[in-house]
């Protein structure tokens, strides 16, 4: 697979889908709040503020246009969670999805797991695509017929039908969190999978629903000399017994499952020291660790913060193999940052299927990519004026003083209320999915 | 920064001058270094400026008041007939005047909020605009 595209690089990125409402109204629930692929890349699933889940499904290649890639069209879509009203604390549980994470497919049927904030839910997604007909005792549209009517036999024989897609929800992971979940993770083994709040992970089997084992608990005695707290955790993908979870400080620790029931103690712990000299207040609130992801290898991992991403190999604890800087300029902003909130932003960050590329959000609909090999870094936009169908996007660049040349945008024009938390990667292609705040953009390299 | 002289104090009058123009320098490199420490940081920049419009801003930023309020995310109602009035948008009939401007506290107990403090908040039952 080619790399970021941009420089003497030869991967192209083209505009291929949007999906959503253009008004610039944008109400609260429409607002995206996870993107996922699952495992082939046929389908992605996105989860929003309202509590919806859809799933769009990737059209076979057509034999007419054997040079495009499917189009993602509408699968299924469901309301996954519900607000809810916390009675003990008077405290409001809302809908929003955090995380969707699919399991790998065993049969006809897809399994996701969906979590808000305090429940993930299992769903089965089916097709049915048959339907029996030719009922004795009742008519074709249910109502049932007078027996004595009845003179004849016959035996009911399944009939096609449209394509019916169903959404069931098969088990309902509840009440095992005090805190607010924020990444859930499937094991390798496809039996377990995690759960992670402020300051507790879970461990569950998929098929038990009233049990779940507490693997990490970072809970302080006395809550005065709370320091830190967990912001991801994820499981190693090929390595059962292993997981992840960074922190707001900047940490990262790996743990082993096999060495203790309680995972309180790292097994490694990944740090990059800083310099003391260069500290300010706002260090650490930067330094938070907003996502983790293991490279599809299991060799290294990446770790997003507010304004860099970093790729760690899991062998060496000192510092990462590489850091990549996302949008360095706004370190002479950070006080207005910190005013309009936004320096507590989440971006996510997402590997290409060969792990040679990594991808991240910013503001102003922009996402970066990173090729680690040729050592580029691109800068794109997902907007609706590059949205014709199968134009390549074209690389934007930030001016960050001095004169601005033609097609840069000074750091003071750039829009905040845009942001790109949210971007998935295609399993083995290059087609990657971006969530803006309330759209979501396909791209794809151009063939 | 210290000045170490490592001149032979001999009175040679070309020396004295040396001597001189090497103290002027010294001072002038000195605090030149002192400026550049602030045009290095940007990063200390800010916080100055933040530090001039908050003064009263804690000393332990990362610490507890931030944790605490990111642990405590979620809007409060008073109970949980306050959520269900709210979800259901049921006006009140006696136009109490509004005490306080609806804020996030984090405890309450200040005051009982009023329908009409609480933002209104309902479900989707609207399908997702991704999927039309």
């Amino acid at each position: 697979m080619a790399g970021a595209g941009g420089g003497g690089n030869d991967v192209q990125w083209c505009f291929s889908q949007v999906k959503g409402a253009i008004d610039d109204d944008v109400a609260e629930a429409d607002i995206i709040s996870t993107v996922e692929f699952n495992h082939s890349g046929e389908l992605l699933a996105t989860g929003d503020k309202g509590g919806r889940v859809v799933i769009f499904q990737q059209e076979l290649e057509s034999k007419n246009q054997p040079q495009c890639r499917g189009e993602y069209n509408v699968y299924s879509t469901f309301q996954s969670h519900e607000p809810e009203f916390d009675y003990l604390k008077s405290l409001e549980i809302e809908e929003k999805i955090n995380k969707i994470r699919w399991l790998p497919q065993k049969n006809a049927a897809q399994f996701l797991l969906s979590t808000n904030d305090k429940t993930i839910k299992l769903w089965k997604i089916s097709e049915r695509d048959k339907r029996p007909e030719g009922y004795n005792l009742k008519e074709e549209d249910g109502r049932y017929r007078d027996p004595t009517t009845v003179t004849t036999l016959r035996v009911p024989v399944f009939q096609p039908m449209d394509l019916m897609v169903e959404a069931s929800p098969r088990r309902v992971f509840a009440n095992a969190h005090t805190y607010h979940i924020n990444s859930i993770s499937v094991n390798s083994d496809c039996e377990t999978y995690l759960s992670a709040d402020d300051l507790r992970i879970n461990l569950w089997n998929l098929e038990i629903t009233d049990r779940s084992f507490n693997i990490v608990d970072i809970k302080p005695a006395n809550m005065e000399e709370l320091t830190e707290v967990i912001t991801a955790a994820e499981f190693h993908p090929n390595q059962c017994n292993t997981f992840v979870y960074s922190s707001s400080k900047g940490t990262i620790r790996l743990c082993d499952m096999r060495a203790s029931a309680l995972c309180d103690q790292h097994s490694k712990l990944f740090e990059e020291p800083e310099d003391p000299s260069n500290r300010s207040f706002f260090s650490e609130i930067i330094s938070s660790i907003s996502d983790v992801k293991f490279s599809h290898s299991g060799r290294y991992m990446m770790t997003r913060d507010y304004l860099s991403v970093k790729i760690w190999d899991l062998n060496m604890e000192s510092r990462p193999v590489e850091t990549y800087q996302v949008h360095e300029y706004l370190r002479s902003k950070l006080c207005s940052l910190y005013e309009n909130d936004c320096i507590f932003d989440k971006f996510e960050c997402c590997w290409n299927g060969n792990d040679s590329v990594v991808m991240t959000g910013s503001y102003n609909n922009f996402f970066r990519m990173f090729d680690r090999g040729y050592r580029q870094d691109v800068t794109l936009e997902a907007s609706r004026e590059s949205s014709k169908p199968r134009s390549v996007l074209k690389p934007r660049k930030v001016c960050t003083g001095g004169k601005r040349k033609k097609d840069e945008i000074s750091v003071d024009s750039l829009d905040f209320n845009k942001k790109i938390l949210h971007t998935a990667w295609h399993p083995q292609d290059n087609i990657i999915a971006v969530a803006t705040t309330n759209n979501l953009y396909i791209f794809q390299d151009k063939l | 920064m210290t000045l170490t002289l490592h001149h032979n104090m001999t009175c040679h009058p070309i020396s004295m001058r040396v001597f001189f123009f090497y103290t002027v320098y010294c001072v002038f490199f000195c605090q030149h270094k002192e400026i550049d420490d602030n045009v290095i940081s940007p990063e200390k920049a800010e916080e100055v400026k933040l530090k001039a419009r908050y003064p009263h801003l804690g000393a332990k930023p990362g610490g507890s008041d931030l944790l605490r309020k990111r642990l405590q995310k979620g809007q409060k109602f008073f109970d949980s007939g306050d959520y269900n009035m709210a979800k259901a948008k049921v006006k009140n009939k006696q136009q109490l005047p509004a005490v306080t401007p609806a804020e996030k506290a984090e405890i309450t107990g200040d005051h009982i909020p009023t329908p009409q403090d609480i933002p209104q908040r309902k479900p989707s039952i609207v399908a997702s605009k991704l999927a039309g």
